[in-house]
């Protein structure tokens, strides 16, 4: 048994916490991609300047109108001061104590297909459950036949991964495939030489080079990531993923993701990340620009297993994160499923803006802080559409010293006739010496639109309810049942390629749960 | 850390406008405590987060804007058919002529003006004390400013279970007054009291009560803010409970540009209860804020805000609420929930309804709605032949029921009832 283990052990767990979920919260949080891959890597100057961005740029092989973009964005950051509103608390990043470039030797000379990607760098993504090889589906499945699987969806389809190792893409599989679709995916780096028109276009033009600290950190120096573009009507004949691995010490990892849907398209994203155990904390700041245009819908998961740290809170990713999606088209979707269980401080609010008519944003998340791990994370529904709906489900679980935060804002804004929201959030502490905590911000400007928030276990649905009450249940096993249904319904929005985690969560239940 | 300079500026500005009373008395060193707190944590400004939804700056600038007076109309003053001990303010300034004898059994009361001219009182161990305490962890410059600076305001002690209210008449006659008025109330082990507070005040009202509340001792506040609707108000309530006892609060406020009202609640002793309740009524330009922050740190406490806000013609409703549950209060069970009823669509509900917990024994709830009047329930009153009018009228007076019946007592609560429904038929049409 591990030490993470025997600390939940030795907490007393109150009434109506299940130990199923004590179990599956340890389970959780015992890290298992804490190792390191032996490759020679080449890093550019430790410390932060206009040299250090050019020299990314340069590596990038990027035009010179980008590394403008970059000067512009560090100029910015330059006059920007750390936010210090979310409840952490971490020492003082030191900027130029950090390498913001690192890349494995071999990927030197681009590989110009995965055959000639260093095999050490392909077995680091194989012991990951994630082979790059082609004619391999995605692992991480197996044991997934006892998870119900989702509609229509068999275990052996095919899923494209973009493979980010510290600050290169490694490579991108099904590319050929995809590109018959007429679906472009690819590193950003490789977008922003082949495709610079749509880069042009879109890069920057949902989170601004200003919009905050990290996001304008990462503007200036992101090293890599993944593009993603569905053409009209196109509806993306697989899943595409992007699996980002820090590997290098004292690296920053900043990558950046830029996703457009064009008109009546589909596309599913999923997004996985991991990072060996070390004993000093290493920074995480990415970008993720998501544009959906008018009937297009974009799902974008997210599990997040970054390394969060020893039992002691030593080590770990500072993971601050500025994620947000455009509903720029009327009848838009954007669905945003997220599971927090690493990281040891987590930063993150992934956003939607519902500027078309009818457009619609969901934000699922469950949270799973442990030992001394932080995380502040929520959404912000800004509704400026009419008719525009969100929908946000938070579940916060806190075990050992760990806070958990729930953040987030709904606004509607003064157009916005007829918009709705509905909030649940929902937070379970185990041991005494944790925190949960709820700040939502409602921002109501449009009498028509109706905004409920609610944070407890009891106002479940009457009709539910009731059903259960009339089939001889009592009240309390009523609410069980149907608050647990719920917390599997969230992790079902989690594509099959995450059951595996999904299903560690679902032992998890919500009794006993307080606003 | 040094101030921001904007901050810096104004908190000079006013701090210089100000002035000290000549002999402050046992009230002296909490006076001077005060300053130096004002002035290391600065007047509040735009950019502050916790005046995020409300901008300080009429209440911070050293002369305060101009106020019409209202000349009351037809109806009745505020708790009028009300057997209770009457003190009358003009503009912040005791008016004797007006004024009950300020006696009653079981309580001891004395003007704050007069009882520091001694130099040991009771009220030393409360004057200050609890508004000091309010300020972790959030700043709460304008009490302190208060506490520096108030001219006036009542010192009461209760020692038994006093049956009439005492209440505070707040007149506005001056266009351009600016009162600062600071109360302590204490209670004894066992004692009981309400204490009502009605009125406008002044053109800008600065207004602190610190409440004591010992074990078992059960106190009471009902408070309407006045009709005019040019006034501007920041007021504060510090309390600290003991065990057993109770705090309850109820504030109805009709017109005001602006008002900010702050409740800081401990829950020092087990078992203890407290309520916060408010009804607002905003048209037109009315601002208004209800910022309520309830510590619990005992053991088997229960907290409730209920919070109702009806806004229309371009109205603004704020809540900022926040239970804290610190380690070791278990058995907690805190509520909160804030509502707005937008009556039309110029109108904005801002809220940011807060909890954060660090015991895991508790049960904590929050909820906020908004939305318009429902139009399947105005549909059935329609249906029933009731005018849209009156079918209105009694659909917003349904909605604010729950914050109306935090009031416990009946004459008391009718009385704000009537209140309310006066408020509703002014402004049909």
């Amino acid at each position: 048994m591990t030490a993470l283990d025997k600390s939940i052990e030795k907490t007393e767990v109150k009434e109506g916490v299940d130990q199923e979920t004590v179990d599956a919260v340890a389970a959780v949080s015992t890290y298992k991609y804490g190792w390191e891959t032996e490759v020679e890597t080449e890093y550019a100057p430790m410390g932060l300047n206009e040299d250090i961005v050019r020299l990314i740029s340069d590596k990038n092989e990027e035009p010179e109108w980008m590394t403008e973009w970059r000067l512009q964005a560090f100029e910015r950051w330059l006059t920007k001061e750390e936010p210090d509103w979310a409840m952490v608390d971490y020492p003082k990043i030191d900027f130029q104590k950090q390498y913001y470039y690192a890349r494995p030797k071999s990927m030197e000379v681009k590989p110009k297909s995965l055959d000639e990607v260093d095999p050490a760098l392909l077995a680091t993504y194989e012991k990951l459950g994630i082979p790059l090889k082609e004619q391999m589906i995605l692992a991480g499945v197996e044991g997934a036949e006892d998870a119900a699987p989702a509609e229509g969806r068999t275990s052996d389809r095919k899923v494209a991964v973009d493979a980010v190792f510290d600050s290169v893409s490694v490579g991108t599989t099904f590319q050929k495939e995809l590109k018959k679709a007429g679906v472009i995916f690819c590193s950003i780096s490789e977008a922003i030489r082949e495709h610079p028109e749509l880069v042009k276009k879109y890069l920057g033009s949902v989170v601004p080079v200003n919009d905050n600290f990290y996001a304008t950190l990462n503007s200036a120096v992101f090293s890599d990531g993944s593009f993603v573009y569905v053409p009209p009507g196109v509806r993306c004949p697989m899943e595409l993923s992007t699996y980002f691995r820090i590997n290098a010490e004292n690296t920053g990892q900043f990558e950046r993701t830029l996703i457009i849907a064009d008109k009546g398209s589909y596309v599913s994203y999923l997004e996985g990340c991991t990072a060996p155990k070390r004993d000093t904390a290493q920074l995480h700041a990415a970008v993720v620009e998501i544009i959906v245009e008018e009937d297009a819908e974009v799902k974008y998961s997210t599990v997040q297993n970054w390394y969060p740290g020893d039992e002691n809170g030593k080590g770990g990713i500072y993971n601050f994160v500025t994620k947000r999606a455009d509903c720029r088209g009327d009848r838009a979707k954007v669905m945003w499923t997220q599971v927090e269980t690493g990281s040891a401080v987590t930063w993150k609010y992934p956003s939607c803006i519902l500027r078309g008519d009818d457009s619609q944003g969901e934000f699922y998340s469950i949270a799973i802080a442990n030992n001394y791990q932080q995380a502040d994370t929520g959404t912000k529904m800004i509704h400026l559409g009419k008719n525009t709906k969100s929908r946000i489900v938070s579940k916060g679980i806190s075990a050992g010293h760990a806070q958990n935060t729930y953040r987030g804002l709904v606004s509607m804004h003064p157009k916005a006739t007829h918009a709705r929201n509905y909030t649940q959030c929902d937070s379970l502490l185990i041991g005494d010496k944790c925190g949960a905590h709820t700040v939502p911000y409602i921002e109501v400007k449009n009498n028509t639109a109706r905004v409920e928030h609610e944070a407890t276990t009891s106002k479940v649905d009457d009709d539910q309810l009731f059903y259960c009450r009339s089939r001889g249940m009592d009240e309390e096993e009523a609410v069980a049942l149907v608050v647990n249904g719920f917390c599997k319904e969230v992790l079902q929005a989690l594509p099959m390629e995450f059951a595996m985690e999904a299903q560690a969560l679902v032992a998890i239940s919500l009794e006993g749960s307080v606003g | 850390m040094a101030l921001p300079k904007v901050k810096q500026t104004a908190t000079e500005e006013r701090l210089a406008a100000m002035s000290l009373p000549e002999a402050p008395g046992w009230t002296g060193p909490a006076r001077d405590a005060a300053v130096a707190r004002v002035g290391a944590m600065g007047l509040p400004g735009r950019r502050d987060e916790y005046w995020k939804f409300t901008r300080p700056d009429t209440l911070v600038q050293a002369e305060a804007p101009r106020a019409a007076t209202f000349e009351g109309g037809d109806e009745a003053p505020t708790f009028d058919g009300i057997d209770r001990l009457k003190v009358v303010f003009v503009d912040g300034v005791f008016d004797e002529a007006a004024s009950d004898d300020l006696a009653l059994e079981g309580l001891k009361i004395e003007r704050l003006a007069e009882a520091q001219k001694s130099d040991l009182h009771w009220a030393r161990d409360v004057y200050g004390r609890l508004e000091e305490r309010g300020q972790s962890p959030v700043d709460r410059p304008l009490a302190a400013l208060n506490t520096a600076f108030a001219t006036d305001g009542i010192l009461i002690h209760v020692s038994g279970k006093v049956t009439k209210p005492v209440h505070f008449v707040y007149h506005h006659k001056s266009e351009t007054s600016d009162a600062m008025l600071h109360h302590c109330v204490k209670l004894e082990e066992g004692a009981e009291l309400t204490v009502l507070e009605s009125g406008p005040a002044a053109a800008r009202f600065n207004n602190v009560m610190e409440v004591e509340v010992a074990d078992t001792a059960r106190f009471a506040h009902i408070r309407t803010q006045g009709r005019d609707h040019e006034r501007r108000a920041a007021t504060h309530i510090f309390t600290r409970l003991g065990t057993e006892s109770t705090f309850k609060s109820f504030t109805m406020t009709a017109n005001g540009v602006m008002t900010r009202n702050e409740c800081v609640i401990e829950l020092t002793g087990d078992d203890a209860v407290a309520h916060v309740a408010g009804a607002a009524l905003g048209d037109g330009d009315f601002h208004h804020d209800d910022t309520v922050f309830i510590t619990h740190d005992a053991v088997n406490c229960e907290s409730r805000q209920v919070f109702k806000k009806v806004l229309r013609n371009g109205a603004t409703g704020v809540f900022q609420g926040k239970i804290l549950v610190k380690a070791g209060a278990q058995k907690t069970d805190g509520y909160q929930i804030s509502q707005s009823l937008l009556l039309d669509g110029d109108s904005q509900f801002l809220a940011k309804p807060e909890l954060e917990i660090y015991a895991d024994d508790v049960a904590c709830s929050h909820g906020s709605t908004s939305g318009a009047i429902d139009e399947t329930a105005l549909f059935y009153l329609r249906s029933r032949g009731v005018p849209t009018q009156q079918a209105t009228d009694l659909l917003t007076l349904a909605f604010l029921a729950e914050a109306v019946d935090e009031i416990d007592d009946e004459a008391l609560r009718e009385e704000i009832v009537d209140r309310l429904r006066g408020w509703l038929e002014r402004r049909r049409g």
